[in-house]
């Protein structure tokens, strides 16, 4: 079961490939500036499915008065490769989805293009409120 | 025989025995397992890993399960309780019943999305919000400000048509019955209506609105309707899914129950109104 299967392997890929939207819209991140999404395609498997490098994306704004954070690389809750999501320094659970979009355990119902929507999402939903940090834990019923 | 009824339909005696026994589960604790067994599985649940409760075809056999279990600690409190289901096409606004103080309460208040009415509001000391993502201890909603519009029976209908129960990859990006039904594609049901609530609702901690389990109740009585429509469609996949629960699989957490085990609901309860079978209403 920790064997990396070959659909993971490829949710790894639409991972990367919003990694890439993080890098290219890290230079402009204002509230204003629409997320840049998983349009990126540097750094995506070809066709032969070669392997990926993983780009060292960041995102570090002010948000409606809060600080959001994304990094990418190795150790993500998910594994490699997935982005690491911070609001006012607390952890934001975000899941990718099989066509690319995103969700956050603030927001678990509803679909975001990109890692920076999905977040700014959990800001406005946060209302200011701290984010706890997570265990997905299987309590016995 | 446990008989699920329509919310609408409620005696005030059964709605006060309804929300009494869900303040007792929350005075022992029980409640709160719940929470956290729901949004243990809705983070671990990938549409590219292991998928058992969320965005794969168990979705429908692992909640009617986790209901049943919720509704035998609900009857352990008072045996005459069921869970009601709430037909959200046809009430439909937050002005309905169900929102009443004698029920479930209303929308929050615009400052917070705090609850101010009803059993559950925090103010009332019997309800806090322990198993959370964030530092917010009381119940919040917004209802109808995260998306305007319930689904339609026009759009249910859509979607009860859909012949076949799930298609490969049998995950959120799935065409056919359950994912429709689930929200990721299409018209959007389920999904769209833990939005509309708002609130907990919205999150991966949504049980912890009492709504959760009135919702569940109904989309589970939609796929019997669906399966009394479609009697020579069953749940698929049928064997040697990876990642995935085949019809003979079990599921965890509790691991000795199989979807197979849970298709015919009229083992554990029966609806107010029984769906009619498609041959049935074919000869009418």
């Amino acid at each position: 079961m920790n064997m990396i299967t070959r659909r993971q392997a490829l949710g790894l890929g639409s991972a990367v490939a919003a990694a890439a939207g993080l890098a290219a819209c890290s230079s402009k991140s204002t509230p204003e500036a629409p997320a840049a999404g998983a349009s990126g395609t540097s750094g995506v498997a070809g066709p032969s499915g070669a392997p990926v490098s993983l780009p060292t994306g960041t995102i570090d704004e002010t948000y409606e008065g809060h600080r959001i954070q994304i990094t990418v690389g190795p150790g993500g809750h998910h594994g490699m490769g997935m982005p690491t999501v911070k609001v006012d320094g607390n952890d934001l659970h975000i899941m990718p989805n099989a066509d690319g979009s995103w969700v956050t355990v603030v927001n678990h119902y509803e679909t975001f293009p990109d890692p920076v929507s999905a977040a700014r999402a959990a800001v406005r939903e946060l209302q200011g409120a701290d984010l706890v940090p997570f265990t997905a834990e299987e309590a016995k019923l | 025989m446990t008989v699920r009824k329509n919310q609408a339909a409620l005696t005030p005696e059964e709605k006060r025995a309804f929300t009494n026994a869900l303040l007792e589960l929350k005075r022992t604790g029980v409640y709160d397992r719940f929470v956290t067994t729901h949004n243990g599985f809705i983070m671990a649940d990938t549409d590219s890993g292991d998928r058992v409760g969320h965005r794969s075809p168990s979705f429908l056999p692992w909640h009617r399960r986790f209901l049943l279990e919720f509704e035998a600690a609900l009857q352990k409190v008072d045996p005459k309780v069921a869970l009601p289901y709430w037909d959200w096409t046809a009430d439909r606004t937050s002005r309905s019943s169900l929102w009443a103080a004698d029920f479930l309460g209303g929308t929050g208040r615009a400052r917070d999305g705090q609850v101010m009415d009803g059993p559950f509001a925090y103010a009332a000391g019997k309800f806090n919000v322990n198993v959370r993502v964030d530092g917010r201890a009381y119940l919040r909603r917004a209802l109808g400000e995260g998306v305007a519009e319930l689904p339609t029976k026009a759009e249910v209908e859509a979607v009860l048509a859909m012949p076949v129960y799930d298609m490969a990859p049998w995950n959120s990006s799935s065409n056919g019955f359950r994912n429709h039904l689930e929200g990721w594609r299409g018209a959007n049901l389920h999904n769209r209506v833990h939005v509309w609530v708002g609130g907990q609702m919205a999150t991966g901690v949504s049980p912890n609105d009492p709504v959760f389990w009135m919702h569940h109740a109904y989309v589970d009585k939609l796929w019997a309707e669906w399966q009394a429509r479609h009697p020579k469609s069953t749940y698929l996949p049928a064997a040697g899914t990876t990642n995935v629960v085949d019809l003979n699989d079990t599921m965890r957490p509790w691991n000795d129950v199989t979807p197979a085990d849970l298709l015919d609901h009229r083992k554990f309860y029966t609806f107010d109104a029984e769906p009619v079978p498609a041959v049935a209403a074919s000869q009418r």
